[in-house]
């Protein structure tokens, strides 16, 4: 996380910039799937739960699945921030020929 | 349980119809103008009608698919919500309306596109104000930026560099907001609102609360642009085209104030916010300086859009302080100044679009003789000038006046002071320009006789469909202010939270 989070501030390239906001978003991620995770469970799937008469079901046999279903909708939003960033990259090339932070500010400033 | 249309459909109305307009846009373009001021109208309208049922029967849930709250994603309207709702959705009606114009001036043919992202920008906004479930409100949030970041990159020439630098900042805020989420979660294993602050109590002493709620109000502090993270907003506002400014700058950053209310007094409990941690005082100390630097930085600027920027940045202190404070008055002037504020941005940002449909440059020292060219545009101008100066008709002195109670509750004089110096200040601001506008003879003009110059009062106003929403937003402020006493004792006092 601190490294994505290095990255966003401290580097000078627009891209690294925004390889470094994918490291920390992806470090997010698994974060939250590390909170869904317990020992010795398996995956949340009820094998012969259907047509078969109700049992109890104990909780600790199963991973959480919550923190999983999260992070799919956190990584459709990740996808398309990236998606977004790199159009904006794009546009920022083809006016400037560069990607370097200090190099567009000193054209800017002319 | 028979639940209410109308939280839904304020939410759906939009988000379908931006779709709609791309597959309009195909058949026919002209359609797609009208199709958007619908939409809006219609969560206009539903957003009144929740404002009216809730002053009436009291809070509103609605469960998304019948699923029951901890589980299912819930939508909770009270009095705070269904207020910040109105606001937002009228505000961005108008906003739609006065866009037209704009729009096919500036980039032509980009306009369905444009149409399609300033909906789904608005329903991002909807919805944070909307739900009751800190997962939903993150994935609302993103909406609304992820559309805010591609509006602004259709601007001028700094445009799409000034977008980046808000993305970069934008997404750490919203990651910092995530990961607050997450830690509340491992606590408490929920994500509704309500079960968060029915379950957090006992967990106030845990570390892991602490952190969650730092990174929660500096993840929401970077997003409404709060003073020492609000590097992004300068650039990003000014480059944008002007409609967009005049959507994102009223509406974004309150949103953001709305979003910080809420889990500091809802979530949390106030007396943690205040008493566990000083994270009251801290956030009222930050705003301090938010309203002063953004008063001093606005001094020396001479565009007339980046100076608005700069007090818009100083009014998100406002709010701040207001929150900050953490007393009836002060929260009292907190919330009446999240919509005083959304309308008197509204009207200057529109009125900034204006004058540069007109082919004026936005620099302040060529105004000269603009009120004789556009009389009614200047006219709101000193409108809401007057407002944000905060003079008593308008509705910038009330919601200031309970700023200033709140802060002499507090025993906060230096606070107290520092409202007053910047009213002064933004007098100064606003009256460069006003004195440029009205009183400063042109060069041209000084030869002709007073009598002959009233013959010659050239009409060159800005079009019908930008000077109606314009003339609405100002007499909206003269009647908000006029009004704030009723507003107060109907809305306000019950959007409180319960303990004040």
């Amino acid at each position: 996380m601190m490294i994505g989070f290095y990255a966003m501030i401290g580097k000078n390239n627009l891209v690294k910039k925004l390889i470094g906001m994918n490291i920390f978003q992806t470090s997010i991620i698994l974060f939250f799937i590390s909170t869904g995770s317990k020992k010795g469970a398996t995956i949340p799937i009820v094998a012969d739960g259907h047509g078969v008469v109700h049992r109890t079901i104990e909780a600790i046999q199963y991973m959480n699945p919550l923190p999983h279903v999260l992070m799919l909708t956190a990584i459709v939003v990740m996808v398309s921030t990236f998606g977004v960033a790199l159009a904006l990259l794009l546009m920022i090339y083809r006016r400037y020929q560069t990607l370097e932070e200090d190099e567009i500010l000193a054209l800017r400033r002319k | 349980m028979t639940a209410s249309p109308f939280p839904i459909l304020i939410i759906v109305v939009p988000l379908i119809s931006a779709f709609l307009i791309i597959l309009l846009g195909w058949l026919k373009k002209n359609l797609c103008y009208p199709f958007m001021v619908a939409a809006l109208a219609v969560s206009a309208l539903s957003s009144l009608a929740i404002l009216q049922e809730v002053i009436h029967h009291g809070i509103l849930h609605y469960h998304l698919g019948n699923w029951d709250p901890p589980w299912g994603i819930e939508y909770v309207i009270d009095p705070l919500n269904a207020f910040v709702l109105v606001i937002v959705s009228v505000i961005s009606l108008l906003i739609a309306i006065a866009s037209k114009k704009m729009v096919e001036r500036e980039f032509p043919h980009k306009v369905v596109f444009f149409y399609c992202l300033f909906l789904l920008q608005v329903t991002g906004l909807l919805g944070i104000v909307v739900t009751g479930d800190v997962f939903n409100l993150y994935v609302f949030l993103e909406i609304a930026s992820l559309a805010g970041y591609a509006l602004i990159a259709i601007g001028e020439d700094g445009a799409p560099f000034a977008s980046f630098n808000y993305m970069i900042y934008g997404t750490i805020g919203a990651c910092f907001y995530l990961l607050s989420v997450g830690y509340l979660y491992i606590v408490t294993g929920s994500l509704n609102m309500a079960d968060l602050s029915r379950l957090l109590p006992d967990l106030y002493s845990s570390k892991v609360v602490l952190m969650a709620f730092a990174f929660f109000v500096v993840g929401v502090a970077i997003k409404m642009a709060l003073f020492p993270l609000h590097v992004w907003l300068p650039d990003a506002y000014t480059y944008a085209p002007s409609s967009v400014t005049s959507l994102v700058a009223p509406l974004t950053t309150k949103v953001g104030a709305y979003v910080l209310i809420r889990i500091m007094y809802t979530v949390f409990e106030p007396n943690f916010s205040k008493v566990a941690i000083p994270a009251a005082t801290i956030l009222s100390w930050v705003a301090f300086f938010a309203i002063l630097f953004g008063c001093i930085l606005a001094l020396g600027q001479k565009d007339l859009k980046r100076m608005l920027v700069y007090v818009l940045i100083a009014e998100v202190g406002y709010i701040a302080l207001g929150v900050g404070l953490g007393n009836r008055n002060g929260l009292t002037g907190a919330i009446l100044h999240i919509m005083n504020d959304a309308l008197m941005m509204a009207c200057l940002f529109l009125i900034v679009g204006a004058i540069t449909y007109k082919g004026w440059p936005r620099q302040i020292d060529r105004f000269i003789g603009l009120h004789k060219k556009m009389p009614v545009t200047m006219a709101a101008f000193v409108i809401s000038a007057l407002s944000v100066i905060g003079i008593p008709p308008a509705c910038g002195f009330f919601s200031k006046w309970y700023l200033v109670l709140g802060a002499i509750d507090a025993k906060q004089w230096l606070f107290v002071a520092v409202l007053l110096v910047s009213s002064l200040l933004n007098a100064i601001l606003f009256f460069r320009v006003i004195e440029r506008a009205y009183f400063e003879p042109g060069a041209n003009e000084r030869n002709v006789q007073p009598v002959k110059n009233k013959a010659k009062f050239i009409w060159d106003e800005a079009p019908l469909s930008m000077l109606i929403p314009t003339v609405l937003l100002a007499a909206g402020i003269l009647s908000v202010g006029l009004l704030s006493g009723t507003i107060i004792s109907e809305v306000i006092q019950f959007a409180l939270p319960a303990s004040f």
